[in-house]
């Protein structure tokens, strides 16, 4: 019945990632049932979540009794395919994360990191949600940031351009 | 009269070598303002067109990323030979330079052979790492930065945080001071830098060691007036 029931639906993964950091308490906050039930009524099938150099292991789940599939990994080479295969993106406040995945156009919350000693990686997820490019959060926040959520009110984020960079650098070496 | 004289005689030593000091450390700090000054010119015109040897300092992640896509659009022919410096701790950082620079061989050509080098470096401070113990490791990573800053002695220093380039741009300055190599340091601050510039940016900003620093957003700009806005990189 729940095997009929998830074949319906199609595959729709959240990816949560902490780059190479140690970030257990946003595994441990999307490893909460009440997060998890939110994703699954959102519409969401799997949960994968990339645990870094993290010691919180999150609980594995087939998805029987119409739960989310849950899995986990440490590390990976390159994220990008798990993106692309996100239909959500829940990440650490890393810019490298942010704009790859930005610019795959996909929702995405960044979570803010607030034990890390020189927290300056708010200031970026904050900018960019106010410019309506993603929904930031810290893991206390993520349930509310989850079912608040509405991903039609996101803009597509436009990506920059470095040749100001080398148009000034030039002229400033006399090229 | 004698006593005075004595006086006199068991001083003049001392006293030569203190002015001596002084004197030679007014001749230091006359010619660290002179740099200082001649830093935020552009190049005279007199060298045009020869290419200048360039270090990359890549900073790991995203700062690396940036690093990239500047690189990605920079004029590669004036800027060469390339010699790229990541961390010790970050081996992503080089490959991706080397990624990068195959395929400018591929494009090119056999004579953009070794025109790219790549070397890691002891990194000051680690992510988290508190502030005493980075004492103590910033001492190596100077020592090692030197070593490298010899070997190398770039004409062009294109860095953009995070810790990992400043011994190398001290270095690079210091060289400037003694006469043993003029270099052009362009610091890119980093993307993730709204509102405050990072601890390395602020020290090349407030000491005037970079000739210029940029930053990719405007309330930036407005904070620090000798900063260049140049828009998002990424």
């Amino acid at each position: 019945m729940a095997k009929a029931y998830e074949d319906l639906r199609s595959r729709r993964t959240v990816f949560v990632t902490v780059g190479t950091t140690c970030f257990d308490s946003l595994v441990r906050a999307v490893d909460t049932r009440e997060v998890k039930e939110e994703l699954f009524k959102k519409g969401s099938t799997h949960l994968l979540i990339q645990i870094g150099r993290g010691s919180y292991i999150p609980t594995k789940s087939t998805g029987e009794d119409r739960s989310l599939v849950v899995d986990y990994f440490t590390f990976s080479s390159s994220i990008a395919d798990y993106l692309r295969s996100a239909s959500l993106v829940i990440s650490h406040a890393g810019s490298g994360s942010i704009f790859e995945t930005l610019r795959l156009h996909k929702p995405l919350i960044v979570v803010v990191n607030e034990d890390l000693m020189d927290n300056h990686q708010s200031e970026l997820a904050e900018e960019l949600a106010e410019r309506k490019h993603l929904f930031c959060a810290i893991p206390q926040t993520l349930f509310r940031t989850i079912s608040d959520m509405n991903s039609g009110s996101l803009t597509p984020y436009q990506p920059g351009d470095a040749t100001p960079v080398t148009k000034f650098v030039n002229s400033f070496l006399g090229f | 009269m004698e006593n005075i004289n004595n006086s006199r005689l068991s001083i003049t030593p001392s006293n030569s070598a203190f002015l001596l000091i002084i004197g030679l450390i007014t001749l230091i700090l006359i010619r660290v303002f002179y740099v200082i000054n001649r830093s935020s010119q552009p190049r005279s015109a007199t060298s045009k067109q020869k290419p200048l040897s360039t270090l990359i300092v890549l900073g790991s992640g995203g700062h690396t990323a940036e690093m990239i896509n500047l690189l990605n659009v920079l004029q590669k022919n004036r800027f060469k030979p390339r010699y790229y410096i990541a961390a010790a701790t970050d081996n992503m950082s080089l490959q991706k330079a080397q990624v990068l620079e195959n395929s400018l061989l591929n494009e090119g050509g056999v004579d953009e052979v070794r025109s790219a080098q790549f070397m890691q470096i002891y990194r000051s401070r680690e992510v988290g790492q508190s502030y005493i113990t980075s004492v103590g490791t910033t001492l190596i990573a100077l020592a090692h930065a030197l070593w490298l800053m010899i070997k190398i002695r770039p004409h062009v220093i294109l860095c953009n945080g995070p810790g990992t380039c400043i011994p190398l741009c001290v270095i690079a300055f210091i060289f400037k001071v003694f006469g043993i190599r003029w270099s052009y340091i362009f610091y890119v601050e980093s993307i993730a830098r709204v509102r405050r510039l990072s601890l390395s940016a602020l020290l090349l900003y407030k000491l005037r060691m970079a000739d210029q620093l940029f930053v990719q957003w405007p309330q930036l700009k407005s904070k620090y007036p000798r900063a260049h806005f140049v828009g998002r990189l990424m």
